[in-house]
């Protein structure tokens, strides 16, 4: 049973010229806002009508809410990242989803990475969060949400710093939207349904106040059926 | 960035190398020959595999979820020519 997947969209303009920034996505690990990826490997790789296809496996660190720790170990979490890139059409595309996990929630994102009229690149960053966790499905997605949103600015910033580091300049180069911005793959925090997470999406304002309840509601019923949560996660475990 | 298997670091460097001075080099400037890197591929995939393996992690799960690409890859790619456009 998969009911509704959220969606969010962001944007950044890297003030780089597109073929830097495929160059540097390669070199994107380590940088100092990427602590939680822990390996990063090429599984596939071929290049097919003139373009490139690339498998990447990540491993990022989880970190466990205290309530958890008992039920579970403190696994990695592995992702998946599938791209495609175009050298003479200037575009990147990456896919990228968790592996396991998936009934608490599953992350769908994808970057586009293409080349503005001023010869700067521009990042378009979609996730897909749903859930199948019953009943209050709708706040694990809200704990997703908000975790995108922060985490985002947390991506494009240690992107940047590798940017500025393989082709330096003067200036910062990222520019943000008018939501909090996006760039590269960023950080899969979304399986750390921890209370930070709940205090944040409480926290922000313009947020609407059924959200805020649902996500409280939904903290506190994660909480009280840590158990039944452990059997799902056991499942694919 | 060091590689899920810890006896793979050093491989997974050499064919980083490799990749990164390939990829800016020849590909970015139209060559898609990518014989260059791989003998060194083949070793790290070697590698790899067995790591992953050995962590029980689910090339299965990789696998069929490849399937979905191209439903992503249409999505990306059109709206990635109205950015351009724009």
């Amino acid at each position: 049973m998969v009911l509704t997947a959220s969606t969010c969209r962001t944007e950044a303009v890297f003030d780089y010229s597109w073929k830097n920034v495929v160059a540097a996505y390669w070199n994107r690990y380590p940088n100092p806002s990427s602590s939680h990826v822990l390996t990063e490997d090429t599984i596939k790789r071929e290049v097919r009508d003139g373009k490139l296809y690339s498998r990447r496996l990540l491993s990022k660190t989880n970190p466990v809410p205290k309530w958890g720790s008992r039920f579970y170990n403190n696994v990695p979490v592995k992702i998946v990242e599938d791209s495609v890139l175009d050298p003479v059409a200037k575009t990147f595309t990456t896919f990228t989803r968790n592996l396991g996990m998936k009934k608490i929630m599953k992350v769908d994102e994808i970057v586009t990475y293409t080349e503005q009229n001023d010869g700067r690149t521009l990042a378009v960053r979609r996730a897909y969060i749903s859930s199948q966790v019953f009943g209050f499905s709708r706040a694990i997605r809200a704990f997703g949400i908000e975790r995108f949103k922060s985490n985002s600015n947390k991506a494009s910033n240690g992107f940047d710093y590798v940017l500025r580091r393989m082709f330096p300049k003067s200036q910062s180069s990222v520019l943000h939207s008018a939501s909090p911005a996006a760039g590269a793959t960023g950080t899969f925090a979304a399986q750390q349904i921890d209370l930070s997470a709940a205090t944040a999406a409480v926290a922000v304002p313009n947020h609407n106040s059924r959200i805020k309840s649902v996500t409280r509601i939904g903290y506190d019923y994660i909480k009280c059926h840590a158990n039944k949560i452990a059997q799902l996660f056991s499942v694919r475990n | 960035m060091n590689s899920i298997g810890e006896d793979c670091n050093e491989l997974k460097k050499q064919y980083d190398a490799c990749f990164n001075g390939w990829f800016s080099e020849r590909f970015l400037k139209g060559h898609t020959d990518e014989s260059a890197c791989a003998p060194i591929f083949r070793v790290y995939q070697d590698c790899v595999k067995r790591a992953m393996r050995e962590q029980n992690i689910e090339l299965r799960e990789i696998d069929t979820e490849y399937t979905t690409n191209s439903e992503y890859e249409n999505t990306g790619s059109s709206s990635g020519k109205k950015q351009s456009k724009s």
